[in-house]
């Protein structure tokens, strides 16, 4: 018998497992990202780093929100308020009780899960524009919740609670700082949520969830308890929402009412129906669209000043524009950016995609 | 008991501009079947526009008709202009839409008149005409104004072909399409007059909150929670939905720790409470939709 030397065999282990990943471009598709998520923090700078790392709590949130809206066919303007209770469960765990933040995610998962299947109840009577409104209101209200005098001992009140001390820092020695660890923690995070998310959808749970958006009463002739799927989906999704929340408490260290304004909810509504409704990758599309077009849109509105000079030239009462204010059309410019999108894509970055994938399919044949 | 009587008076008059927010929410729901995210910031753009016109010399009155007509004009623009491209898309595309509308309006009347709060007049005064400091004329002005915007509209939907004819439009599409109504120009006619009546309400409002581009966030939220209580079909229902919100603000101010600061969440609780108890509100037709 011949013996092989090491070397063959690793080579042979190396190639076994080429053939095995070209045979599967799932896995190898999967095992890319983890390659990519690895390296990504070593070499990126620090604020890019930071930037993804909001990104992908972004598209956390945005994937919750999408199995409610998108899969089970429910509104909701609301969502801050879970993701509000996801970084404040965090943050009050962590400087009251003294608990490794790892620790809290957990708990913000359950705690958000409850209080998503507790919102559930009331949503189950209410549809389309009306939940959209309840939910709405929660929003608003959400800020002044966390102001709440009598709970101030636990939430800092207006003040809100500072993290920065109970980072924690990467084990074992490994040599990340504080912003790297972050990052590996949310990407882990991450992949194990899209895995639920993504098994949930194609689970028997999932098909009962797009059943009861497709058609509720034909769902509910196949024997599919109604108000069962509703709420348990709307604690689902802010379980997502709440993890989502529960990162972005480490990526800021800082958890303060003002930071979960209404303008979050419809930051993560905005993101979801941008990159898509009813297809959980699009969640990262969304999150990119939300972090970086307000930017964009500041630049542009920005970059307009040479215009109101041109109309101040044939408009004698047109009042003079500061570059202050010409900052201030940053809202004008990022709604004029969401009509158009939806004029020109009205299912969304996916519907574009899919759009473009048949196209291509059809060229081919 | 006394005490009690002076909240519910003043909380008639706080009511009375959620009642004019939740009659324009009613107003612009019959047209085109949806919530307006973006009423509240029309109604402010409207004021700024009267704060403009009398800024520029125009005496009260005469500011106030111009803007509603301007008003009127504006939202007619935005139904042709923004909405009737999207009639047909799903309602999650409509809200983006309302949102976009929301940063658009709120941006622009930022940058046209700064940030700044401004004072706003008021063609009433401010003596108060009942008991001491509790309903001041200007409260009982704007009471006035919205009775009589209610039965001008109760009026108008009730005895004139257009009227008749929006209300169709806005029931059955399809059928008053059918009988010769133009759905399409009864929706848009549907957003001015909305419109005007926001207008109308931000002005009576901007002398008590002032007048800046984020003062009617908290607002609109009191007038959808009107609107909800009365129930969105009914525009007498809004208008007393308003009230109710009004005052039962005011009576929880009686609860301590709880009455000022929590006031949006008393909205919030209201509107769910009514929702999940009589999902239709209180005056409003139940909709039953054939399979």
């Amino acid at each position: 018998m011949k013996t092989t030397s090491p070397v063959t065999s690793i080579i042979a282990a190396i190639g076994a497992t080429l053939i095995t990943l070209g045979n599967n471009w799932k896995l190898a598709g999967f095992v890319l990202i983890l390659i990519a998520g690895a390296i990504f923090p070593l070499v990126a700078t620090g604020v890019f780093t930071f930037q993804i790392t909001q990104l992908l709590i972004y598209a956390i949130a945005i994937a919750g929100l999408n199995l409610l809206t998108g899969f089970n066919g429910q509104f909701s303007l609301g969502h801050s308020a879970f993701y509000a209770i996801g970084a404040y469960v965090s943050a009050v765990l962590m400087t009251q009780y003294e608990m490794p933040f790892y620790w809290t995610i957990p708990v913000a998962a359950v705690v958000c899960f409850v209080f998503g299947f507790l919102f559930g109840l009331p949503a189950l009577r209410l549809e389309g524009i009306y939940l959209a409104l309840a939910t709405f209101a929660l929003a608003i209200a959400t800020p002044q919740i966390l102001k709440f005098k009598p709970i101030e001992h636990l939430t800092g009140g207006v003040q809100g609670l500072a993290l920065f001390n109970l980072k924690p820092e990467a084990p074992f020695g490994l040599p990340f700082d504080q912003d790297q660890w972050t990052f590996y923690v949310t990407f882990a995070v991450t992949i194990l949520m899209f895995f639920i998310a993504f098994s949930l959808v194609n689970s028997r749970s999932g098909r009962a969830m797009k059943a009861i958006r497709d058609n509720q009463i034909a769902a509910k002739v196949t024997g599919i308890n109604l108000s069962l799927f509703k709420t348990l989906t709307f604690g689902m999704s802010a379980l997502f929402t709440g993890v989502a929340g529960s990162l972005s408490a480490l990526l800021i260290a800082f958890v303060a009412p003002d930071s979960f304004q209404i303008t979050l909810a419809i930051a993560i509504f905005v993101g979801m129906v941008v990159g898509g409704v009813g297809w959980i990758p699009g969640a990262f599309l969304g999150g990119l669209f939300i972090l970086f077009v307000p930017n964009i849109a500041e630049h542009i509105a920005h970059g307009l000043g040479w215009v109101f000079d041109l109309i101040r030239s044939v408009v004698p009462f047109f009042p003079t524009v500061s570059e202050q204010s010409a900052k201030g059309l940053t809202g004008t410019v990022y709604g004029v950016f969401l009509i158009l999108l939806i004029y020109v894509m009205p299912s969304g970055l996916a519907g574009l995609l899919r759009l473009a994938a048949e196209r291509l399919a059809r060229a081919r044949s | 008991m006394e005490q009690v009587v002076q909240q519910v008076i003043g909380g008639l008059a706080t009511g009375a501009i959620y009642a004019c927010i939740a009659l324009a929410i009613v107003m612009i729901y019959q047209a085109i079947d949806h919530l307006n995210f973006a009423q509240g910031e029309m109604a402010m753009f409207s004021t700024y526009i009267a704060w403009q016109l009398m800024e520029w010399g125009m005496p009260y009155w005469f500011a106030f008709f111009l803007t509603v007509a301007i008003s009127f004009v504006l939202g007619y623009a935005i139904e042709r202009i923004v909405f009737k491209p999207v009639h047909n898309a799903s309602v999650l595309s409509h809200v983006v839409i309302f949102i976009a509308l929301f940063a658009i309006i709120n941006s622009m009347a930022g940058f046209i008149w700064e940030f700044t709060i401004k004072p706003f007049p008021t063609p009433f005064g401010t003596k108060s005409v009942l008991g001491d400091g509790l309903l001041s004329a200007h409260g009982a002005g704007m009471i006035a104004v919205t009775g009589i915007m209610l039965a001008l509209l109760y009026l108008f939907f009730r005895f004139t072909r257009v009227g008749l004819a929006m209300r169709a439009a806005a029931a059955n599409p399809d059928s008053a399409r059918l009988v010769g109504i133009r759905v399409g120009f009864m929706n848009a006619v549907g957003w001015g007059m909305a419109a005007a009546i926001g207008a109308v309400a931000g002005i009576m409002i901007a002398p008590v909150v002032f007048l800046e581009p984020n003062m009617m966030v908290t607002i609109l939220l009191y007038g959808f929670a009107g609107a909800v209580v009365g129930g969105l079909t009914s525009p007498g229902g809004a208008v007393f939905g308003g009230f109710a919100v009004g005052v039962v603000e005011n009576l929880a101010s009686f609860v301590p720790h709880f009455g000022a600061e929590m006031k949006l969440t008393i909205a919030l609780a209201l509107i769910i409470l009514v929702l999940t108890l009589k999902p239709n509100g209180l005056f409003g037709r139940r909709i039953v939709s054939r399979v």
